[in-house]
């Protein structure tokens, strides 16, 4: 590896997560120690753990680590984030991860693309999560099968007033769709200037 | 003392017992939450799976729309508490995202000043701004002879936490103390419930469910208290399928830990929301209660 003068070599990939992610520039502090994968309650359900994907970082091997099933199984508990001895903002990374896969066509594991495009398609009509609505759509589109076996559950629910068929709207719903599609073009990759400040 | 006060989506319907518990609780003592006026979705994990920016602005439209009667906005849902206090906090510390944000917020007329709102847990509003003393001087029903197993789950108390221990939080514990109750100290009090995984994968999920309702039983807790509407459809909506799954026999009561603290400030069931848990909590609550007067008259 040639490293020019003082400067650490960092591959174009890992320049990439970083200038995405919030605190991202401590990813080349990791040591390799592996807490965050001890720490992860999907770890053994991970094809890699977060500790193997920062090193597959470092090497570049974008296509393995977005093809992977690692962010996926991620539920966001943040206990790796929380114990990292180098203060790498993990659980942060790991939404990164699932942008750029999602982005670049990479997101072949699972159904959380399309569990989180219904969520916010829902969101962004009505300003709050229509759950039913949500559930319904989602489960008919992705895994009829599931909303099978969840209909015992549906109708306890809704038989104690916990499911309800109407969503709720807020007033201001140009308001806050202005602001997403603001947000939206603002936050296009190519206008990124470069994260954290 | 005010606060502003953001119920977040899940407490509209489906977790309407917590929404009613804290209202209850709040009044008796003597606490004001103002509602937040046509709050939106805090997006939970989703918007950030997608669009980091369209995610942080979708919550600052939020912290906007805080008054300027109020400088607190408290949240009992873990997902709402954490996304409002991050976003708040990656305002303060990242002036690029802070200036992209109140962009965004300016096409919808908005703009807010990072740091302005403290984002508040609902749980560290009562532990602290009430306090110990106040609280057990409050009592009426004390809950003596029943076994509670406080669960904290994630989000709350990592990563932003500031009032708790990430790894072994304790003020849910010692509020229940306060009150009496005998409070199961289990191995699993900050692991997760799976959140969403449950639409994703129920292998996963289901597994991640297990270990807490597990736990909670073999340390032999009447009932789970829970402080997150998550938490509380996880372990209890889908406790019986969890049951079939494993094969298992579980039976615990999931109970937001303003039901339970109602309860003990003397406040009527009826006005706590009990009822709409899958697996009946009242039954057990009331036979333990009970049994306690039974036993000091006996």
């Amino acid at each position: 590896m040639s490293v020019e003068s003082t400067e650490i070599h960092r591959s174009q990939f890992m320049r990439d997560v970083m200038a995405e992610t919030p605190d991202g520039e401590r990813i080349v502090h990791c040591l390799q120690c592996g807490s965050c994968g001890g720490s992860c309650p999907n770890g053994p359900e991970m094809t890699y753990t977060p500790r193997a994907i920062f090193a597959m970082i470092a090497a570049n091997r974008r296509d393995d680590v977005l093809a992977s099933n690692t962010m996926w199984c991620c539920v966001s508990c943040y206990f790796c984030t929380a114990r990292c001895p180098q203060e790498i903002p993990i659980t942060e990374t790991m939404y990164t991860l699932k942008r750029m896969a999602i982005r670049e066509g990479k997101a072949t594991e699972g159904d959380a693309p399309a569990l989180a495009r219904t969520f916010t398609g829902f969101v962004d009509k009505y300003g709050r999560a229509f759950e039913l609505g949500i559930a319904t759509r989602y489960l008919m589109l992705n895994k009829p099968m599931s909303m099978l076996k969840g209909m015992g559950m549906g109708m306890g629910m809704f038989a104690r007033g916990r499911l309800s068929l109407r969503p709720t709207k807020i007033r201001q719903t140009a308001q806050l769709q202005a602001i997403i599609s603001k947000a939206r073009e603002l936050g296009k990759p190519e206008k990124r200037s470069g994260g954290a400040s | 003392m005010k606060y502003a006060y953001y119920p977040g989506c899940s407490l509209e319907v489906n977790s309407a017992a917590y929404d009613i518990s804290v209202r209850a609780v709040m009044e008796k003592v003597g606490l004001q939450l103002d509602e937040l006026d046509d709050w939106n979705c805090c997006g939970a994990t989703e918007y950030f799976t997608q669009d980091e920016l369209v995610a942080t602005s979708v919550i600052a439209r939020n912290l906007a729309l805080v008054d300027k009667g109020h400088d607190q906005l408290v949240a009992p849902c873990a997902a709402c508490y954490l996304n409002l206090k991050k976003v708040d906090k990656l305002m303060c510390e990242h002036k690029d995202m802070n200036a992209k944000i109140n962009q965004a917020l300016a096409a919808g007329g908005l703009k807010y000043q990072a740091g302005r709102v403290r984002v508040r847990h609902l749980l560290d509003v009562i532990y602290h701004d009430v306090g110990e003393a106040a609280l057990k001087a409050k009592v009426v029903q004390p809950l003596t002879g029943l076994r509670v197993a406080p669960y904290y789950g994630c989000q709350v108390v990592r990563p932003l936490n500031g009032f708790d221990n990430p790894e072994y939080p304790m003020k849910m514990d010692e509020m229940f103390m306060w009150l009496g109750a005998e409070v199961v100290d289990y191995p699993v009090k900050s692991h997760c419930c799976g959140g969403h995984m449950t639409q994703l994968s129920e292998d996963m999920a289901f597994e991640l469910i297990r270990r807490l309702l597990q736990s909670a039983d073999d340390y032999k807790a009447d009932l789970i208290l829970t402080m997150c509407p998550m938490c509380q459809l996880n372990m209890d909506a889908y406790q019986g399928r969890v049951n079939n799954y494993f094969n298992t026999n579980f039976h615990l009561p999931i109970v937001f830990f303003t039901q339970l603290l109602g309860v003990a400030l003397g406040i009527d069931m009826k006005k706590l929301g009990f009822g709409k848990e899958l697996v009946t909590a009242e039954p057990v609550i009331r036979a333990k209660l009970e049994g306690q007067t039974a036993g000091a008259k006996a």
